[in-house]
């Protein structure tokens, strides 16, 4: 992997949420560090899964890349762009290369808006075409993410969940991006429902070279998807391999307890599984513990861990991680 | 589950595309009362606009001599004796008023008053509300905050005594006959429409503070819904997320809350009139109508009860119609 392969680069990257009080004068009384100093790079075609709790900045990570929210310090490169700079126009013309997917297919598409008006309307925010050659666009794109290109004059309404994913694929490849940002696309989904959508991302993604951030609290679904996973504790990155090696000899104590809690299809080896299971809860992100945010809830947390934030690095080979004792 | 049934392609394919308009429209046509209520306000719609047609008499149009008649079919209405004292003739069809003119053709283009007000009104403070509570509630933060300090401060102004003042100072400056550039001009405007135009500017400058209030509120739980940053993620202008994602979302409630708000126009103008701070005469809104009749109550209950009784099938017509709307827009308030 040579650097100029590397499509997004995060550094640094952090965002807080004030928290204020008062009416008319309003003070801020603290904030929530929903993500804090986090940095990572994202691989032309490849597949990056961020895992972790509800709560732990996956979904904050993912909007404040697109710069859905505007990070409160650090840097998002797009390839040579850095984005976290820019502002209206020139951020705008930059938005037709990362598009997103998001979790609830029920509250992703305006209930007012038609098929047709919520996928062309990102060629019509860009100027693409006109309106014939958008409709044509837009069935297009139906018939590519598997729906009849006739639901064109149909609402949302009508279709259900799955359908509904896959109206909110197609607008996401409407204006032929190279990377999108998939926030737990599938978790709203039945079961059944979730293959048929993985298999159509992984198709389009085979198709047109396409870059995912793959948000998700499945383990076992990023496994199947991911070609590298990052696990994300309160804020922070704690661990960041490629998928066997993350899988197969974790080397945080949060991910192996994360891993631990994963049933085994076999019921021999399922019978020996050992599960970690971590005391207490997830500390506020108003106010995380000093040193390894971890420290609270480790099995086997030492005193250094409780007094400095332990350093991002590379232990093994392109296998990053954020721990004392490893 | 009736509703998420059939979403089998051939299903989806064999329907006509619904919007949610149309959902509405059909749970709206079903309600009998609503239906009732929206025949109604058409009816008085029409009555309005052809009042010249329609009325027997012109609304200022004089029989002297026939002063508080009363047609010999309505003697039943009239108090015990009656016919000993009023003047019965079948000249005009529900009977003449103190000054002779009848009543019946004054309570159709009264309908003009009436419903010239709840137009206006409704139209102003739906386009008003609407805009500023959009903006304030998209815009958010300081701004939303101070714009809503503003119509909490013109909350809690006592409305009628804003009506007063305006009213009372118009007027002198009219009577005096001394009104410069800026009043002269509105007076001009005022006559024209008959003294309509202060209580248009009287009601719209309250009312739409009720419904900024509505859709600031929608446009806050409707802002963070992922549509909202869907579009926002394509690079969608705050123009383009505003009038596309956030106003179409919010006019449900607006509507609903808008005739529901229709009634209270349409009294708020009678009770002005009825009060001597409403419209001109011989300008004839139902207010007026009734305060005149009020005085001759015993005598001539007709002459309150007719604009009286048309006062009260408008208002009640548009409540129907309001509330129908509600069930329509929100079925799950009707069940």
């Amino acid at each position: 992997m040579t650097e100029n392969n590397v499509i997004l680069r995060v550094e640094n990257l952090t965002k807080h949420f004030p928290i204020t009080r008062g009416i008319l004068f309003q003070r801020q009384i603290g904030s929530i560090q929903a993500v804090d100093d986090i940095s990572f790079s994202i691989m032309q075609g490849e597949t990056l899964g961020l895992v972790g709790e509800s709560g732990c900045g996956k979904s904050t990570t993912g909007r404040s890349i697109l710069q859905l929210y505007r990070p409160t310090s650090g840097k998002v490169f797009y390839r040579e762009h850095e984005l976290t700079k820019m502002k209206g126009e020139d951020l705008r013309r930059n938005r037709r290369n990362m598009q997103m997917i998001f979790q609830d297919p029920y509250a992703s598409l305006n209930p007012r808006m038609t098929v047709r008006n919520i996928i062309s309307e990102p060629l019509e925010v860009h100027g693409i075409g006109n309106s014939s050659e958008r409709r044509e666009r837009v069935q297009e794109l139906l018939r590519l993410v598997g729906l009849n290109p006739y639901f064109i004059n149909r609402y949302p309404h009508e279709f259900s969940g799955g359908q509904r994913q896959r109206i909110g694929v197609a607008r996401a490849l409407a204006l032929r991006p190279e990377l999108i940002i998939c926030d737990e696309p599938i978790s709203a989904l039945d079961v059944s429902i979730q293959a048929q959508v993985v298999n159509l991302l992984e198709e389009l993604q085979e198709r047109f070279g396409l870059t995912y951030l793959f948000i998700a609290h499945d383990l076992s679904m990023v496994r199947h998807i991911c070609d590298r996973t990052a696990v994300m504790y309160l804020g922070k990155l704690v661990e960041l391999a490629p998928r066997e090696d993350l899988y197969e000899s974790p080397l945080h104590p949060y991910t192996q307890a994360l891993l631990s809690a994963v049933p085994i299809p076999d019921p021999i080896k399922e019978r020996r599984r050992k599960r970690i299971i971590l005391e207490g809860d997830v500390p506020s992100p108003a106010n995380p513990p000093k040193g390894c945010r971890f420290h609270t809830r480790c099995p086997l947390a030492v005193d250094v861990c409780m007094e400095e934030i332990p350093e991002w690095r590379e232990a093994v080979d392109s296998h990053w991680v954020a721990c004392h004792l490893v | 589950m009736a509703v998420n049934s059939g979403t089998d392609p051939q299903d989806i394919l064999a329907r006509k595309p619904r919007s949610l308009w149309r959902d509405s429209l059909q749970r709206l046509l079903r309600n009998r009362l609503a239906l009732a209520g929206g025949a109604a306000v058409i009816a008085v719609a029409l009555v309005a606009v052809f009042a010249a047609f329609i009325a027997p008499f012109g609304f200022a149009e004089q029989d002297l001599i026939l002063n508080n008649a009363v047609p010999p079919w309505l003697m039943w209405l009239m108090p015990e004796g009656a016919e000993n004292y009023a003047r019965i003739t079948p000249k005009f069809p529900l009977g003449a008023d103190a000054l002779g003119r009848d009543l019946l053709s004054r309570t159709i283009y009264g309908t003009r008053i009436s419903l010239a007000i709840a137009v206006v009104a409704a139209s102003v403070s739906l386009l008003v509300g609407t805009v500023y509570g959009t903006v304030s509630g998209y815009l958010g933060g300081r701004v939303d905050n101070f714009m809503m300090r503003i119509v909490d401060f013109l909350y809690g102004f006592p409305f009628l005594i804003v009506v007063i003042l305006l009213q009372t100072y118009f007027k002198a400056v009219s009577r005096r006959g001394t009104a410069e550039c800026f009043a002269s001009v509105i007076l001009q405007w005022n006559d024209k429409l008959g003294g309509m135009l202060l209580l248009f500017v009287a009601i719209g400058l309250v009312n739409w503070i009720g419904m900024a209030r509505i859709a600031r509120g929608q446009v806050l739980s409707y802002k963070e819904k992922e549509f909202v940053e869907a579009a926002r993620s394509v690079g969608a202008r705050h123009s383009r997320i505003i009038f596309r994602h956030l106003i179409p979302n919010v006019m449900g409630p607006l509507i609903v809350a808008e005739t529901l708000a229709i009634p209270g126009y349409i009294f708020t103008e009678a009770f002005l009139s009825f009060i001597g701070l409403g419209v001109d005469p011989p300008t004839p809104s139902w207010g007026i109508m009734i305060s005149e009749g009020v005085r001759g109550l015993r005598s001539y209950p007709l002459q309150a009860l007719v604009p009286a009784v048309a006062l009260s099938i408008t208002t009640l017509a548009f409540n129907f119609l309001g509330d129908g709307l509600r069930d329509a827009f929100d079925p799950r308030m009707a069940e």
